[in-house]
């Protein structure tokens, strides 16, 4: 059996190139995958979009990715940045490049694409300003939006626990888009607590299948959402 | 100024609408002041929260020592989980909130139209707004109950004809809880079903931007 | 706390009338609600639409179902298996209508509806027998069939475990379309071999949270596939 276990940091997230499409996982602090970040960060890529749901305001994590110069593109369902004037955040809104999508439909659009699926009709957003340019429809007399679906060339999540074939669970509201994100992506790169023996983990209780893994990271527990920059 | 001494405080907002949580419904709260809403609900009413983030049975916040960094809400507050509850991932949680699981979400506002259009998620004057799970939730629950309070900063109607903020949803608001009154949002225009104490039923018409049916006005019972 | 227990099967099922659109678990035997559709079946409902993977074993079962005549429509994806010869006996004297569904169709259709979306984009079926009638969409050059949501009146599924709000675990392969069908419809019954205390399932397992869950019945532990009519 292949190894999915990647040594080092870099191992981990070494093969994403510049223009790459990352979903990183996270709501708030809790799932975000910390230590995967900055070690993107540290290769000093450019030109990445980012898909995530909230890059948050604390100087580190995904806002380090923008201030730094990192970041083309921004697919979110809740910023702070510009209200916060973090650096980076307003360039990328006045070119354009900030994309707001309501987050149920963010994770659905994820979902079809995970799921091999076209895309889907929504009641979401129906008649408001996240619904233009979009086309719609309507079903059985109610009007529906069509969303594409998204994909991206690689996950960054966090997990809890994996076993050598990375199967994956998940701890608390850790969980959120990982599982989701894990499914949707080319290449999904996890960060774990713990690695665990084969057979450790019950299979009734894996949320996320090791078929959906192509490698993982582990990183021991470590104090959330503490600022590592430089 | 005896309408400012007569406006309800957050807490006595939250006390009234938490009366109106129905035994065995799963709510949903937006944040800001309907999270003091769980705080209120009387001990022998079962009523379920859901957080957007994968939590089915979010409950108060921690003891000291008890705080659990990877257990928040999606107000991005620490809180514990009740018995019985559960995680769930993103696209399970959305599709509780998206089909209709949800008896009732108790969102912040900052218009609501007489055709119940909800508009919370940008102001006019936002670069660029954030969404987050607000659309989903006011599209999907069974019933989306408004809470704020009943003017701007600058005094003006947050009750209108007519939406001019940007939308959130479309139709979807049957009441609203206000620091002056209780009002029913329904086919025939609005109701105004209770005041707060000390105010009148005229005071409140005179900030409100639509006609208020006052056939049946009582006194909301503020909560000590 | 609402009681959700029911302590006799005809309180399980006695609101189930004829006509009702019923979403039946189980994959091949596993899953299968068996004392669930016996307590129909005792019922003697009439003119109902069944909703499930396959047209029954033996006479047991969705066969039994089929057999005393409780039938008039199978929405299946699987109905000319071997064992199905109650179903094809019926079938072929006209006596019950037939609708095919791809599997993962048939599966995503339940979970569209019971997530509130509108319909879906799948490639399954384009260009074949099973996509006539159907929309077809072009999206990004390549072709899609729009499919609808599919809800029931009711959920008859089988689980492991259940605690007092419905939460409720799975076993192996008995898992299959019980999750999904639990979501999508109206009012979900729940067949399980055994109910615990609250507390006492590791909310990290729960696969159906119990606000999807009506009513449950326990059954203890019984043998699969087994003849139980008179």
């Amino acid at each position: 059996m292949k190894g999915k276990k990647s040594a080092t940091l870099e191992d981990a997230v070494g093969r994403i190139g510049d223009g790459a499409s990352l979903l990183i996982g996270g709501f708030s602090d809790p799932g975000v995958p910390e230590f995967l970040i900055d070690g993107v960060c540290d290769l000093k890529r450019r030109d990445l979009t980012i898909i995530t749901n909230n890059p948050g305001f604390r100087h580190g994590g995904i806002v380090r990715l923008i201030e730094e110069g990192c970041v083309a593109r921004l697919v979110c369902s809740f910023q702070w940045g510009l209200e916060k004037e973090l650096d980076g955040f307003r360039q990328l809104y006045d070119a354009g490049n900030v994309e707001i999508v309501p987050q149920g439909t963010l994770a659905e659009r994820m979902r079809a694409a995970g799921a091999g699926l076209g895309g889907f009709l929504t009641p979401t957003a129906v008649g408001t300003d996240l619904a233009e340019g979009k086309p719609t429809m309507t079903v059985d007399g109610r009007e529906y939006v069509l969303e594409k679906p998204l994909k991206g060339d690689f996950a960054l999540i966090k997990a809890f626990k994996t076993d050598p074939r990375g199967n994956l669970i998940y701890r608390k509201t850790a969980r959120n888009f990982n599982p989701v994100m894990a499914m949707a992506a080319d290449y999904t790169i996890a960060e774990v607590q713990e690695d665990v023996a084969m057979d450790a983990l019950d299979p009734e209780i894996i949320v996320t299948p090791g078929v959906f893994v192509d490698t993982y990271y582990v990183t021991g527990w470590y104090k959330i959402g503490k600022d590592r920059s430089g | 100024m005896s309408e400012q001494t007569n406006l309800l405080t957050r807490q006595q907002i939250a006390a009234r609408a938490a009366q109106d949580m129905e035994d065995g419904w799963l709510v949903n709260l937006g944040i800001g002041m309907p999270t003091m809403i769980p705080a209120f609900i009387p001990k022998d009413r079962d009523v379920m929260f859901h957080s957007e983030n994968g939590l089915i049975g979010m409950g108060p916040p921690p003891a000291e020592g008890e705080a659990d960094q990877d257990l928040i809400s999606a107000g991005k507050e620490l809180v514990t989980m009740i018995s019985g509850g559960s995680y769930v991932h993103h696209t399970d949680s959305f599709a509780i909130a998206r089909g209709g699981r949800l008896d009732c979400a108790v969102l912040g506002a900052f218009q609501v139209a007489v055709n119940g259009d909800l508009c919370n998620w940008r102001l006019p004057n936002q670069t660029s707004g954030s969404v987050g799970g607000a659309m989903d939730i006011a599209a999907g629950s069974k019933r989306v109950f408004a809470m704020m309070s009943h003017t701007a900063r600058d005094g003006a109607a947050k009750i209108v004809a007519e939406r001019t903020y940007p939308l959130t949803a479309m139709q979807v608001v049957t009441k609203i809880y206000t620091d002056m009154a209780v009002i029913s949002v329904t086919p025939d225009g609005l109701i105004l079903n209770e005041v707060a104490p000390g105010l009148t039923a005229d005071e409140v018409q005179a900030v409100t931007d639509a006609p208020l049916n006052m056939d049946d006005v009582g006194t909301i019972n503020v909560a000590a | 706390m609402k009681n959700k227990k029911s302590a006799t099967l005809e309180q399980a099922v006695g609101r189930i009338q004829d006509g009702a659109t019923l979403l039946v678990g189980g994959f091949g035997q596993p899953g299968v609600p068996e004392i669930l559709i016996d307590g129909v079946c005792d019922l003697r409902r009439r003119d109902l639409t069944i909703v499930t993977n396959n047209a029954g074993t033996g006479h047991s079962g969705i066969a039994r179902l089929i057999e005393e005549g409780c039938v008039s429509r199978l929405i299946c994806s699987f109905p000319w298996a071997k064992e199905s010869f109650v179903f094809k006996e019926l079938y072929d004297a006209g006596k019950i209508e037939l609708e095919i569904v791809p599997q993962g169709t048939l599966a995503e259709r339940m979970r569209t509806a019971g997530a509130g979306l509108g319909g879906f984009l799948t490639p399954t079926g384009v260009g074949t027998d099973l996509a006539d009638g159907k929309k077809t969409m072009t999206v990004d050059g390549k072709d899609y069939v729009l499919e609808k949501p599919l809800r029931g009146d009711f959920a008859l599924i089988k689980a492991y475990q259940t605690d007092p709000r419905g939460n409720l675990i799975y076993r192996k392969t008995a898992r299959n379309f019980n999750p999904i069908m639990a979501m999508a419809s109206d009012f979900t019954i729940v067949e399980v071999q055994e109910d615990v205390p609250i507390d006492a399932l590791d909310p990290e397992i729960i696969v159906t949270p119990g606000v999807f869950v009506d009513t449950y019945y326990v059954t203890g532990w019984y043998e699969i596939g087994k003849e139980r009519n008179a």
